[in-house]
């Protein structure tokens, strides 16, 4: 019988000895990733990269910067961000405050959300490409920026959802009995989860940086910083992308820079989300 | 007292639009789909579409089985990879971790889904693919390029980890305290608790997450058209290079004007993404929901 507990509990410890290994490569796996494009990029990362357009022959390795990339993947993300931020929020408050949360309606729609989250963005991308050629509209900084829109708006929707759900009970009650009308109360409401919304706000903007399926065929790419809505605008992840292909090590070595420029973003915003969110452990999403 | 009443009705019918939009928007997806497919399922039969190896637009053979098994290889082998790792790293978290470690790793998952899918795909180009090519296939004994399924399943996996790990996180957290401390008492060990008690109690809730996982996986077009290696034939081992689904559509839309039936291939080829990923989304969040809502009661 001794011998038997031994065995077993000898199981028990090659058991957890396994799972600490399988936790090890997963977290192991972000630190290489990071890590690998940190070892890559630093060499070729310069003043140039960040401050200026590519110029003449950059493509073949000479002088320029991807200046027209980060701008044109923050305006693109900066504006579908706000749209999704504009629409979202409304229907998430009616979902939740103006419509019972449980309702059929309610229900569904959420279901309805949550589905659009799973949806590629190729095919966001695929069936906004065939819209603009049916109307006749060139890949534009608009294109993008509403195909990104349609991407994030179910982000935004589950989060606020998800925000609205740690509301005490008692706060909506009482601002409705002191006679609120609904608006008002989710007024009241919207304050109370500020915080949130902005980590909200954040999430939605990463997602929409960094996304290439999307833009690859309605934003295209252009070398100059766009100045109008309807001209093609470089993004950051396409650039990435294209420069990577390119066989001139030059070239790629600015992919490996852009790499580490984006990455810097996204960390930025990670570490952003990461301190609102424990600062306010409440709302967490 | 007016006013207030006209904003709280005015906010009502617009907020209600918005949603109705958004409605309108996902049924418009699927009629320009369906309604630019028409043209190549008149042109062939579904069943040949569908099961035909031979691609080539040019001659007017529409054969999808190529990119159908590229996207079911490197789906199968990232979750080869996935579900064992995020199976046991979920486990672990809730039930062994420390609550310091918890706090520590549980951010770290976050940051890996933020990560945009193209790092993935230079990750995978600067050390995936050399590595298979390089070291691994050669220990096969296996002339590759490294551009393979095989690199795409690993960078798939790890695209996967924090989906899977984050619902399978939560399913765990709902199993009852009391039946783990029955089986404790009885004389079980926390390990045994586990296989026969948690893991049994959370099948539905893990499978679950394992579908979302798989719909995500489907999806993924860039990074896996960057270590793929594209080649529109069926891959015979796990080192030939394959050609997923989304990386057929990114790769040659917007080239296909001039042929209109490779333009309705590629529509074809999205709405078969859209179908397979909506109804693996629809089953898994239905699944999630009833399991927490029988949580909350």
């Amino acid at each position: 019988m001794t011998n038997n507990i031994n065995s077993r509990l000898r199981k028990e410890k090659i058991a957890k000895v396994i799972m600490q290994i399988a936790g090890f490569c997963i977290i192991g796996s972000l630190f290489l990733i990071v890590g690998i494009i940190l070892y890559k990029g630093v060499p070729y990362l310069s003043w140039d990269m960040i401050t200026e357009t590519p110029k003449g022959g950059f493509y073949i390795g000479k002088s320029g910067g991807i200046l027209n990339a980060i701008l044109g993947s923050l305006y693109l993300a900066s504006a579908a961000t706000l749209l999704a931020i504009i629409i979202g929020i409304p229907i998430s408050i009616y979902l939740n405050l103006y419509i019972k949360s449980d309702s059929i309606i309610s229900r569904s729609a959420k279901l309805m959300f949550d589905v659009l989250y799973g949806i590629p963005s190729i095919v966001y991308g695929a069936i906004a490409f065939s819209i603009m050629i049916w109307l006749g509209i060139r890949a534009s900084l608009l294109g993008g920026i509403l195909t990104i829109t349609l991407l994030t708006i179910p982000i935004v929707v589950r989060t606020v959802d998800e925000l609205i759900k740690t509301i005490p009970e008692d706060l909506k009650n009482v601002t409705k009995s002191l006679g609120a009308t609904r608006w008002e109360s989710s007024l009241i409401l919207l304050k109370y989860i500020k915080t949130g919304l902005f980590t909200a706000m954040l999430l939605a903007f990463g997602r929409a940086i960094g996304d290439v399926a999307g833009v690859l065929l309605t934003t295209g790419f252009s070398d100059n910083i766009p100045k109008y809505l309807d001209e093609p605008a470089a993004t950051l992840p396409l650039a990435i992308f294209f420069q990577l292909s390119s066989p001139i090590p030059e070239v790629q070595g600015r992919a490996y820079a852009s790499a580490l420029i984006l990455t810097c973003i996204i960390l930025i915003i990670v570490i952003c989300t990461h301190i609102l969110t424990s600062k306010n452990n409440k709302q967490k999403i | 007292m007016k006013l207030r009443l006209l904003k709280d009705f005015l906010f009502n019918k617009i907020s209600s639009l918005l949603l109705l939009c958004s409605f309108l928007a996902i049924s418009l997806i699927f009629i320009i789909l369906i309604y630019k497919s028409i043209p190549l399922l008149e042109y062939q039969n579904i069943g040949s579409i569908l099961s035909q190896s031979v691609w080539s637009p040019l001659k007017g053979n529409f054969g999808f089985l190529p990119f159908i098994m590229g996207t079911a290889w490197v789906t199968i082998i990232s979750l080869c990879f996935a579900v064992p790792l995020c199976l046991l790293t979920s486990i672990y978290l809730v039930e062994y971790a420390p609550d310091k470690l918890r706090k520590i790793v549980l951010p770290l998952i976050n940051t890996l889904a933020a990560l945009p899918s193209v790092l993935y795909g230079v990750w995978g180009v600067l050390f995936i693919v050399p590595l298979m090519g390089e070291y691994i296939a050669p220990l096969f004994g296996i002339v590759s390029s490294g551009y393979s399924v095989l690199s795409g399943g690993i960078v798939l996996a790890v695209m996967i980890f924090p989906i899977m790990i984050s619902i399978i996180v939560e399913v765990l957290h709902t199993i009852p305290k009391e039946l783990k401390s029955a089986s404790l008492s009885l004389g079980a060990t926390k390990w045994e608790t586990i296989v026969k008690v948690n893991i049994k109690k959370a099948k539905p809730g893990i499978i679950a997450a394992i579908v979302l996982a798989i719909s995500r996986a489907l999806g993924e077009t860039i990074a896996v058209l960057m270590v793929c290696g594209n080649i529109p034939k069926v891959p015979q081992s796990i080192f030939d290079a394959g050609y997923p689904i989304p990386a057929l559509i990114a790769n040659n839309f917007g080239e296909m004007m001039s042929i209109p039936l490779y333009d309705s291939a590629l529509m074809f080829a999205a709405l078969l993404l859209l179908i397979i990923i909506l109804a693996f989304n629809l089953i898994a969040r239905v699944v999630l929901n009833k399991l927490e809502k029988n949580h909350n009661d």
